[in-house]
């Protein structure tokens, strides 16, 4: 079996900077309010994004399990405000979804 | 004793904030030990992947990159891309993260993952040493066992469990953000956009994987702020 040990050592080294950089350059520094708005957005848009790009790159016969998935944690959580109720609907509808026989 | 009790239930809280991370951690990560010992990797290699890497998408990439005979370089590169979008997120959790003392900071951030980011952004009035480095321990451990039991026994799961079972992170990435819609209009508004702005972008194909996630987030994130002006609005 070949190793692959030198390439993991550089994945995690560029995985890892980006997570630490920007904690130690910007811990104890006073950030612009401006800067600190648009930080703060960054969770929402992110998520936004995330959520999306798993729908549009989710495959053949994924995409509506996925969609359907979504949807439903998205609309218990916003009625209840339980995570992993939502979580557990969500897998649960999809897995039925995939089930159907088309 | 009443010190004690407040830890209990810091760490109940922190538990139960961890549960979904760690129930759809578990099966991907199965996922990924399957489809790395299919790509002919060590079990060694792959356990590393995810101990060391430990970045979902990545070590899915790094997989098929690998398959594709792509050299390493290219690899760590396109993981480098990949993961950039980390750094938008410490960031925006670096005020937050404040009160965490800095002897600590290089073991909280390496922690952070998508998932846990998101957790942690949402849950900001809950933030504490001991939060965030539990929720990190649970969301690592059940990466990490996952992979070992994928890479062993992997082939048990029918593959519409897994498929199911793969869409819980996005279902968890849903039911963070709908209740922050509720709370506010402008929420709604930036989360609309930054789906349109994605997905012209996702089509229009002028950004690679990974750039996409970066440009998309920065621009949706600046008209989020003008977003804000207009209301005079906080988030």
């Amino acid at each position: 079996m070949k190793s692959y040990l030198l390439l993991i050592i550089g994945m995690a080294i560029v995985t890892y900077l980006p997570r630490l950089i920007p904690l130690i350059a910007l811990n104890n520094r006073k950030i612009n309010k401006r800067v600190e708005d648009f930080l703060s957005l960054i969770p929402y848009t992110s998520l936004s994004i995330l959520i999306i790009r798993g729908i549009l790159t989710a495959g053949d016969g994924m995409m509506v399990a996925t969609i359907v998935g979504v949807g439903i944690a998205g609309i218990i959580s916003y009625i209840k405000g339980n995570l992993v109720l939502s979580v557990l609907s969500g897998i649960l509808l999809s897995f039925i979804v995939l089930n159907i026989p088309m | 004793m009443k010190r004690d009790k407040n830890i209990k239930k810091e760490i109940k809280e922190s538990i139960i904030l961890a549960l979904p991370i760690v129930i759809g951690y578990f099966p991907i990560a199965m996922a990924f030990g399957l489809l790395s010992k299919n790509t002919l990797l060590s079990f060694r290699d792959t356990s590393l992947l995810s101990s060391l890497v430990y970045a979902g998408a990545s070590q899915f990439m790094a997989l098929d990159l690998i398959k594709a005979g792509v050299s390493s370089s290219s690899i760590v590169l396109a993981t480098f891309l990949l993961n950039l979008r980390h750094m938008m997120m410490t960031a925006s959790l670096a005020v937050e993260l404040k009160e965490i003392p800095k002897k600590y900071i290089p073991l909280v951030s390496f922690g952070i993952t998508d998932e846990t980011f998101s957790v942690i952004s949402f849950n900001k009035e809950k933030i504490s040493l001991g939060f965030v480095l539990l929720l990190n321990i649970l969301s690592y451990a059940s990466w990490n066992i996952g992979t070992i039991v994928g890479y062993g026994v992997g082939e048990i799961l029918p593959s519409s469990l897994q498929s199911s079972l793969n869409v819980g992170l996005y279902a968890m990435f849903a039911a963070l953000l709908f209740p922050e819609i509720k709370k506010s209009k402008n929420i709604l508004f930036i989360a609309l956009i930054s789906v349109l702005i994605y997905i012209t972008l996702f089509y229009s194909r002028i950004f690679t994987s990974g750039w996409d996630i970066i440009v998309g987030v920065v621009i949706s994130s600046l008209l989020g702020l003008k977003i804000l002006d207009h209301s005079k609005g906080e988030v």
